[in-house]
């Protein structure tokens, strides 16, 4: 059982949302959409609801093409980023809306309302309007409301960011499990890589209406198959800059050299990119780091950590490190990388294989 | 610019408050240095709204002062205060260019063109606008337009503080590294006090030089972001800062010996501890608590990567205890015992840092 995309696309005169594309989603996954604002996420879950029309493709579920069946018809549900709830119904109420509409005897309602309030634990609100609740409370009962009814789909727009921090962290954590022993398939969009990590499952990367990789979130996460992938899925940012190869050496600028290891031996001379993520750059030495310098152009502390901007060779870079390193603005400073994490990419930006 | 003090400030929206739960701000002193950086820290409802608009004179405080320097601006309007203040939604005028959205404020005072032309270049340099000075600001992103307004929030010289409202809560995280240490940049360049309000402990941590952390309309610590993550003086803090946030333990004090279940522990507040007796908590970080061959006895319940490191969720009777190790540190598959710091191991009596 799947939802299957196929060369789904979606034009609105001149612009493409989303190029054609193909994907398949099994039953009893998890699946995120992880891209910035603009990359696609919304448009593509409209898509596989039936809430907007494809202009290209055709959509398929459990073997039958659902390309022109309305959006009343498939069992879907929707969690927004907005809470949305009805303002005059009690939270019991919002809850059990997905059911009326499906004519459920009383005492089942009941019976499944609990269930979800109590999993969600909205238990002592049932009485209360949407008004007299918390943002977290009023996104719990949004949630409750898409999972009461047996939904194949269920699409969750970036439901945790209108959260408070700690809210979010929380809802974290709980969320795999509501769908722990279900057997719909999840989509969950998000513009935060960590939520990705945390949840696992499968990741689809978004950039610019297009999925650049999708796979298993973790997989996907440490070898992305090309640039694109790497960007979206790295924050802080990934530092990128340009390497030379050279006989048995890459070298940044002529200055910092590193050996080619493995398979980067036989690569051809030449330039590539190259791609590292901020915690593997330290302005402490380690075993086989390669030094560079760079100016620095601001130092954030968190308490445990350091977040150190600074220009590498006019690329902006940072290093992200644990323990407190002030440096002043403007300073020339060493910091030193850790090239056996460092990923490589030919001039189409596809990742060149260890 | 100067010195903001605030003096035994209290408010309450009720016109006759009598218990303290009446009050959406309790009591605050404190007193803010001239060209600082400083966050309000908290969740919904805790009160740094309600502090922020007693700052800008949106509110009347019902109790204590507001001082500018040596003035008393507490029951002054907005307008006569000499302040800037950038909100969470960007506020600009759309059929304006970019420049005249920047030289606005300057012009609502009737500052003369020249000098409007001077500070409208170089705000536009530091906040990277400059090549779109001519543009309409409705042709602008989501980032660019709060651009924008950090820009009209810091093209007057003479304001006396910059507040900023949750101003990064509505950009992308890819647009929010960039901005963040735009505006530390841009703090460090221009050296006027600032006042950044958030929940979001990153960006409090990262902006100021000093945070205060709020609950239920009360101050529960004052202080840097090395301090609130070393010694929280509440387990509140200890939970909000950090994330995931620090371990809080049953434990038991005997005339200064704490023990958790059978297991003895040191704690750094260890002197504050001796001689009392009786059930505390125990708040350890999960940055600083570790495998070892022995100590507190657990069993490993799920371990989740998040990337540059694992959190690993382990269980003593029951009770979730977590760890943050190296992404390629070797976890115990099953039993395992706990190693805690004791330099940041910390015991708390309701809530509070036994001191």
């Amino acid at each position: 059982m799947t939802l299957e995309l196929k060369n789904l696309s979606k034009r609105d005169g001149a612009d493409m949302h989303i190029y054609p594309t193909d994907l398949k989603l099994e039953r009893g996954t998890f699946n995120i959409l992880l891209g910035t604002t603009l990359a696609g996420k919304t448009s593509l879950m409209q898509l596989m609801a039936g809430i907007a029309k494809p202009t290209g493709g055709e959509l398929w579920f459990d073997g039958k093409n659902v390309t022109k069946t309305a959006v009343q018809k498939r069992n879907v549900s929707v969690v927004y980023q907005q809470f949305i709830n009805y303002p005059n119904f009690n939270v019991y109420e919002n809850i059990a809306s997905p059911l009326r509409v499906l004519r459920m005897p009383e005492t089942e309602v009941k019976a499944r309302v609990g269930k979800f309030a109590e999993l969600l634990r909205l238990t002592p609100m049932l009485n209360r309007k949407p008004s007299e609740l918390s943002g977290g409370q009023q996104q719990r009962t949004a949630l409750a409301r898409a999972l009461v009814k047996d939904a194949d789909l269920v699409l969750l727009d970036e439901p945790l960011a209108n959260l408070d921090f700690k809210l979010r962290e929380e809802l974290r954590e709980e969320l795999p499990k509501l769908f722990a022993d279900r057997d719909c398939i999840v989509v969950y969009a998000t513009t935060e890589p960590v939520e990705a990590l945390l949840f696992g499952g499968s990741t689809a990367a978004m950039n610019e209406g297009r999925i650049s990789q999708f796979g298993p979130t973790f997989a996907t996460y440490n070898a992305p198959n090309n640039l694109t992938t790497a960007r979206v899925f790295s924050e802080p940012p990934m530092n990128v800059a340009t390497v030379q190869k050279r006989g048995s050496k890459f070298s940044l600028d002529g200055t910092s050299e590193w050996d080619a290891n493995g398979a980067y031996k036989a690569l051809a001379d030449g330039s590539y990119q190259f791609g590292i993520r901020p915690h593997h750059v330290s302005p402490t030495n380690s075993a086989g780091a390669v030094k560079v310098s760079g100016k620095v152009k601001v130092t954030e502390l968190s308490g445990s950590e350091s977040i150190i901007h600074f220009d590498m060779l006019g690329n902006p870079w940072v290093s992200l490190t644990g323990g407190i390193h002030g440096f002043k603005v403007g300073d020339s400073e060493a910091f030193y990388i850790d090239v056996s994490h460092g990923m490589y990419f030919d001039h189409n930006n596809n990742l060149i294989r260890a | 610019m100067a010195k903001i003090t605030l003096n035994d400030l209290r408010h309450s929206y009720m016109p006759d408050p009598k218990a303290p739960s009446d009050y959406a701000l309790k009591k605050l002193d404190v007193e803010w240095r001239d060209g600082g950086a400083y966050a309000l820290l908290g969740p919904s409802g805790c009160g740094k709204t309600t502090l922020l608009n007693i700052i800008s004179g949106l509110l009347i405080p019902s109790h204590g002062q507001v001082l500018f320097g040596d003035r008393d601006v507490t029951k002054l309007p907005t307008d006569e205060r000499n302040i800037a203040q950038v909100f969470q939604f960007p506020v600009v005028y759309d059929t304006m260019t970019v420049y005249d959205n920047l030289a606005f404020p300057l012009r609502n005072r009737g500052v003369d063109e020249a000098t409007v032309d001077r500070r409208v270049r170089t705000i536009a340099e530091m906040t990277d606008l400059t090549g779109m000075l001519k543009q309409r600001a409705a042709g602008l992103t989501a980032d660019g337009k709060q651009k924008i307004s950090l820009g009209r929030g810091l093209v007057r010289e003479d304001v006396n503080v910059i507040m900023f409202d949750e101003p990064l809560t509505v950009i992308d995280p890819h647009l929010k590294w960039l901005l963040r240490s735009k505006l530390k940049e841009l703090h460090q360049r221009l050296g006027t006090t600032m006042i950044y309000v958030t929940h979001d402990q990153t960006e409090a941590l990262t902006f100021a030089d000093q945070v205060v952390v709020m609950k239920d309309g009360e101050v529960v610590q004052i202080g840097t972001p090395v301090e609130l993550f070393e010694k929280p003086r509440h387990t509140f803090v200890g939970h909000f800062i950090g994330s995931p946030g620090m371990n809080i333990v049953p434990c038991v004090v005997n005339n200064g010996s704490v023990s958790v279940g059978s297991t003895a522990l040191s704690v750094e507040n260890s002197k504050a501890v001796s001689g009392l007796s009786g059930n505390f908590e125990l708040g350890i970080r999960p940055e600083f608590t570790s495998f070892s061959k022995s100590g507190l006895p657990v069993t490993v319940a799920k371990v989740t990567e998040t990337g540059r490191n694992r959190i690993v969720d382990a269980r003593h009777e029951g009770r979730s205890i977590k760890l943050i190790v190296d992404a390629d540190a070797a976890i115990p598959s099953e039993q395992a015992f706990l190693n805690f710091d004791k330099a940041h191991s910390h015991i708390y009596a309701d809530g509070w840092l036994v001191e």
